[in-house]
């Protein structure tokens, strides 16, 4: 009788799921649906899913109506110089809270956590003006610039992983004469490729996804990232339904092919960005 | 002659410096603005003419003198406090779907966290076509089903932020991650036991899971009140703070004021207040959940 039951109980946990997931997912696959349609098919009732023969001529026009291969490298170059930053400072930071021993390192680290509960909106606007003031407005400093200064919740994942590292590689490497920096960058370091990793992944999906960054301080138009590529659809093409889901399929399926080959580099976040509303 | 220094003073000064990077950010990205902002938030500048003193007048007129400041309070405590409790929900009832060991159990996992891996934007357009009133995906399947008057969602002033908080529900494969990482904490042997002892699973849900998880409920619940409180991402791409500013949120009044008016002066003071108010809630979350732990 028990067995029974337990059977009922997995199909029915199996049915549950199946159709939350269908729901959850739907809106996605109407998305790639959309981006592959001919204009006139998006508007035919009943719905039109996947009709052959697909235009990919929509992704060709969202690429070469716009200067697309400018704004990816401008996103790339964001990209590449915001992952150097972060990773070089919250290591470093992090080495500090996990491998050195010193006065108020605890209470430190317990207040670099703290400032994570800090709303961010509140230095949004005089950090604006700083960078205004200093005329870096309209270049790539202010999006840059703030991740060489460590994140706290990469400083806590980098902390977490360098505690678990032996302290005996440490002493005998000391023992031979290495330096405290040394230490570092030749034993910790090369042994964090893991946390590494999951730091790399994360910054990157960060720069690659932020919109508001780029929209205070990026103006000229040839100096756009991708998400203001994107938004500008909505209001240009905001009839055209076919291109602006291309073009959002285009910005989504990178994210899609490294989450497939990196699932739990990216499944790292404890709900620390956020946006929502 | 070199002054010797011992080993522990030698690694306090490493110690320090190496977490230079931080502490400098600290000061020059937080500290540093936020005394700027609060300094800003009495005069009245508005980055061309010189600033001048205004005391207090910017908060005076905060309280007084400005209608949109209700609405974006109205809007943003609404939104709060329907989509925070609703995403708690949501997460936690998916991690405890999800904590069974079945087969594939993990795939679905992963298949619920997709939402969080599509950028935001590009779901934000998605979002958008999904809530036309006439050929979205969403008005589509309820024709389907059998509803007669079908809405306009983010054109009507009654729906626009329901269809937010909806799209912020999409999300809560995030929070599932979290909570379910929580479940996956607590010993087997607990339900074990209250298993032997007869309790249903309902009891045991009430008396074992959730109050082994209330830290981390705790936790997320204020990090989402957090996040809510200072949300208008959403509302900026998609309807403006309208339709008749139905979703006009506290935060889009502050980020128009600052980056359309440019009334530095004012957003700032604005922005304080918003500061205030949400490090009071977290403060008070933290003694309510302070006081119910060592109940």
């Amino acid at each position: 009788m028990h067995k029974r039951q337990q059977l009922r109980e997995k199909t029915l946990i199996y049915c549950v799921l199946l159709v939350l997931v269908f729901f959850t997912l739907v809106p996605i696959v109407w998305m790639f649906n959309i981006s592959i349609l001919k204009r006139v098919d998006v508007f035919k009732v009943p719905t039109v899913w996947f009709k052959h023969p697909w235009q990919w001529s929509n992704y060709k026009a969202a690429i070469q109506s716009t200067p697309f291969f400018t704004y990816l490298g401008n996103t790339l170059l964001i990209c590449i110089l915001s992952i150097i930053g972060e990773v070089l400072s919250c290591s470093l930071v992090a080495f500090s809270f996990s491998r050195l021993r010193w006065k108020g390192r605890d209470v430190l680290f317990l207040i670099v956590l703290a400032t994570m509960m800090l709303p961010k909106s509140m230095t949004m606007i005089p950090v604006f003006v700083i960078f205004s003031r200093l005329h870096l407005v309209n270049t790539i400093v202010p999006l840059v610039l703030p991740h060489y200064f460590g994140f706290p919740f990469y400083i806590f994942l980098m902390r977490q992983f360098f505690l678990g590292l032996p302290k005996s590689m440490d002493e005998a490497a000391r023992i031979d004469g290495c330096n405290v920096f040394g230490i570092y960058s030749r034993i910790i370091m090369p042994l964090s490729k893991p946390v590494i990793g999951i730091v790399v992944i994360q910054v990157f999906r960060d720069v690659w996804n932020d919109f508001i960054n780029p929209l205070l301080y990026l103006n000229d138009t040839n100096k756009w990232t991708l998400t203001l590529w994107l938004q500008a659809f909505q209001q240009d093409f905001s009839f055209d339904w076919t291109m602006m889901m291309a073009a959002a399929v285009i910005t989504t399926l990178p994210m899609l092919v490294l989450f497939f080959f990196a699932q739990k580099y990216f499944m790292q976040d404890i709900v620390f960005t956020g946006e929502k509303g | 002659m070199l002054q010797k220094r011992t080993l522990a003073q030698t690694e306090a000064i490493e110690g320090w410096l190496f977490c230079l990077p931080w502490i400098i950010g600290f000061l020059g990205f937080t500290v540093g603005p936020m005394l700027y902002s609060l300094a800003m938030s009495f005069t009245d500048y508005d980055m061309i003419n010189k600033s001048k003193w205004v005391g207090f007048a910017n908060y005076k007129k905060i309280f007084t003198n400005d209608p949109l400041v209700h609405i974006g309070v109205k809007v943003t405590l609404l939104f709060t406090f329907i989509s925070v409790p609703l995403n708690l929900l949501g997460g936690l009832s998916l991690a405890l779907l999800l904590n069974h060991k079945l087969k594939g159990i993990s795939l679905f996992r992963t298949l619920f966290y997709i939402p969080a891996v599509v950028p935001y934007v590009a779901s934000l357009l998605m979002w958008q076509l999904i809530f036309n009133q006439n050929f979205g995906l969403l008005n589509l399947f309820l024709e389907k089903i059998g509803v007669t008057s079908l809405p306009n969602w983010l054109g009507d002033p009654k729906y626009a932020l329901w269809s937010l908080i909806l799209i912020s529900f999409w999300g809560v494969g995030r929070d599932m991650l979290v909570y379910l990482g929580g479940l996956q904490g607590i010993p087997t042997e607990y339900y074990e036991a209250a298993e032997i002892d007869g309790a249903s699973g309902w009891k045991q849900l009430i008396f074992i899971t959730i109050p082994l998880l209330f830290p981390i409920i705790v936790y997320t619940s204020i990090l989402g009140i957090i996040t809510s409180l200072q949300a208008y991402n959403t509302a900026y791409i998609l309807t403006g703070g309208g339709p008749a500013n139905s979703t006009y949120f506290y935060m889009l009044h502050v980020f128009n004021k600052a980056f359309q008016d440019f009334q530095m002066g004012y957003s700032s003071a604005l922005s304080w207040l918003l500061f205030i108010v949400t490090m009071f809630l977290t403060m008070l979350a933290l003694f309510v959940a302070r006081r119910k732990a060592n109940a």
